[in-house]
């Protein structure tokens, strides 16, 4: 990280504190959201909490890619099924990480510190959703990593047909997939400011609503739009993973407004203001 | 002019006003001692001043701006509000790591901040969750430090500190200020900020009760006179017309100079045990009863 290289050294606080007797306006840029996101970044992986957090999300994938290559059989050990395999407990931990990054500012209270620094706090919040979503970009990069590995070791022999087929949608599927699990959680987190509080509900609400819409007829269609286990499924099973037509994309995008969107908005303004301590 | 200007701030939660009404200014180059028991507002007031509480009314400006409109506030206002506020699983290097970065200034700030507030590199490595609050108290220093800022705002910054600490704070305080820098520094304790500041305002109840240079204020604050017969005393100076202020264990503060005050009990041929100028006497007992709930007022200007 070279990033507190680009401000010239200064005098240390001793000497400084002479230039203090006006109150002229300061010649301090405001921080770029490019240097509050390094910042952010670090902030997942600074804590025990965090880097095993971020090991058992590498863990889980390689494992369960293990899983499947001892147990599933030959033909279907192709590059594609692995690679969707991968990508299931990523994106079930992925909102955790993303819960966390807001709420341990609560529960720890550094978010005084946080804001004091930073008082517009809505510039923090894009700056953690950037971190998010970069953070989201390299678990794309660890599944793929941990599927490649796993596709080696159970087609050395070459027998399998068609064992690296995959595609460009694909990876872009779980690109998708993957931010859209990771921007939820930290929507979620900003919206209630309380760990277990964010954690269930992410978890509890989707799946609620997906038993509704079943349950109920007339929710039936209202449920199809809404329902994101649905609409961000269609990112990554194979075969056709991330292929999606136009009106999965939008239905999607509509489920991706209600479930990120609205949470988000609503922690904006809930943060905005809030007195912190 | 001041670096810190706080104008009318209020603070209520729900029909519970917890600042009222509070104004006054740290001028550039003093240190300002911010003394009130617990809960008399000092926390809320100066949580308002940095933006991290709303105020229900009133205005408070940092370096001339709103807290919140500051492009890069570490930059120009060090704070310090809450030494426990701080992520146990980091280092303590880390906790300061992360604060340069954000406000962007060289790493090599974080080691000449960590040893100019006496933290060892092995102490800075270790987690916080095993610091002492003295330690803390030293890390949050350290982070308000850490951005060359003009003006420092330190929330019972003592707190925790063993008396050499203590005097060592009171040392960088001053050298801070005679630099040309703006110290606020709240405590709860009259001794601790005397020895230092150059201003008190006095708060009880949310209410600024008595603001002023501290040597104005220690000055103006009359007689401490002893008797052996206190009733008799106490009439000798009703009877004289001078105002006694309070009562301290065994004697009677008069807000007269001694002088008056010992002509007061020779003419009722009451004798004296002692008599002096009630100095920091006479904040005190003001302290003291400001704990005990009662109200009291007082203008040092």
């Amino acid at each position: 990280m070279t990033v507190d290289s680009t401000v010239p050294p200064r005098a240390t606080a001793r000497t400084s504190a002479g230039r203090s007797s006006g109150t002229a306006p300061s010649d301090h840029g405001r921080p770029s959201l490019l240097r509050l996101t390094v910042v952010e970044l670090r902030k997942l992986t600074d804590t025990r909490s965090g880097f095993w957090l971020l090991v058992v999300i590498a863990l889980l994938s390689a494992g369960i890619v293990t899983v499947f290559v001892l147990s599933v059989p030959d033909g279907d050990q192709r590059f594609d099924n692995l690679f969707a395999a991968a990508q299931i407990p990523v994106g079930l931990l992925l909102p955790v990480l993303g819960i966390l990054l807001v709420t341990s500012e609560f529960s720890q209270r550094t978010l005084s510190t946080t804001f004091a620094l930073v008082p517009r706090r809505h510039r923090v919040v894009l700056a953690k959703l950037a971190a998010g979503v970069l953070a989201a970009l390299a678990a794309v990069v660890v599944c793929l990593a941990t599927t490649t590995v796993g596709t080696l070791l159970a087609t050395g022999d070459g027998a399998t047909p068609g064992a690296w087929s995959t595609s460009a949608a694909a990876i872009l599927g779980s690109a998708v997939f993957l931010v859209v699990n990771m921007l939820m959680g930290i929507a979620f987190g900003l919206m209630l400011h309380s760990t277990p509080l964010a954690i269930v509900l992410s978890l509890v609400l989707p799946v609620a609503w997906s038993v509704l819409g079943e349950l109920v007829t007339r929710l039936r269609s209202a449920a199809e739009w809404l329902d994101i286990g649905t609409t961000t499924a269609v990112l990554v099973e194979p075969p056709a993973a991330g292929d999606l037509t136009a009106g999965q994309w939008a239905r999607l995008a509509v489920s991706v407004a209600v479930w990120v969107g609205v949470p988000l908005v609503a922690g904006l303004v809930r943060t905005a203001r809030r007195e912190v301590s | 002019m001041g670096m810190i200007t706080v104008e009318h701030l209020s603070k209520r939660y729900g029909g519970r006003t917890v600042v009222d009404d509070v104004s006054f200014t740290c001028p550039p180059g003093t240190v300002t001692g911010f003394l009130g028991p617990n809960g008399a507002g000092k926390s809320t007031t100066m949580r308002m001043i940095c933006g991290l509480t709303p105020p229900s009314s009133g205005t408070a400006t940092v370096c001339g701006s709103d807290y919140r409109r500051l492009p890069n506030p570490g930059r120009e206002v060090g704070l310090l509000l809450d030494a426990g506020a701080q992520h146990p699983g980091r280092t303590g290097r880390e906790a300061l790591l992360l604060s340069a970065l954000a406000m962007g200034v060289p790493r090599r700030r974080v080691d000449e901040c960590l040893d100019r507030v006496g933290l060892s590199p092995a102490a800075a490595r270790r987690r916080v969750r095993g610091y002492s609050l003295g330690m803390r108290q030293r890390l949050g220093l350290a982070q308000a430090l850490l951005g060359d800022p003009r003006v420092l705002i330190l929330d019972e910054p003592a707190n925790g500190l063993d008396p050499e600490g203590i005097l060592w704070m009171r040392g960088l305080l001053r050298d801070f200020a005679d630099q040309g820098g703006t110290v606020l520094l709240s405590s709860h304790l009259l001794r601790e900020v005397e020895a230092v500041a150059d201003r008190l305002v006095v708060i009880g109840g949310g209410r600024v009760v008595a603001q002023g240079s501290r040597d104005e204020l220690l000055a103006d604050s009359g007689a401490l006179v002893r008797a052996r017969d206190p009733q008799a005393l106490r009439a000798a100076l009703d009877r004289a017309g001078l105002p006694v202020r309070a009562t301290t264990d065994g004697g009677l503060l008069v807000g007269a100079e001694p002088g008056a005050v010992g002509q007061a009990a020779a003419d009722a041929g009451v004798a004296l045990v002692e008599l002096r100028p009630a100095e920091s006497a006479g904040l005190e007992q003001m302290f003291l009863t400001l704990t005990a709930g009662g109200d009291v007022r007082k203008d040092g200007k």
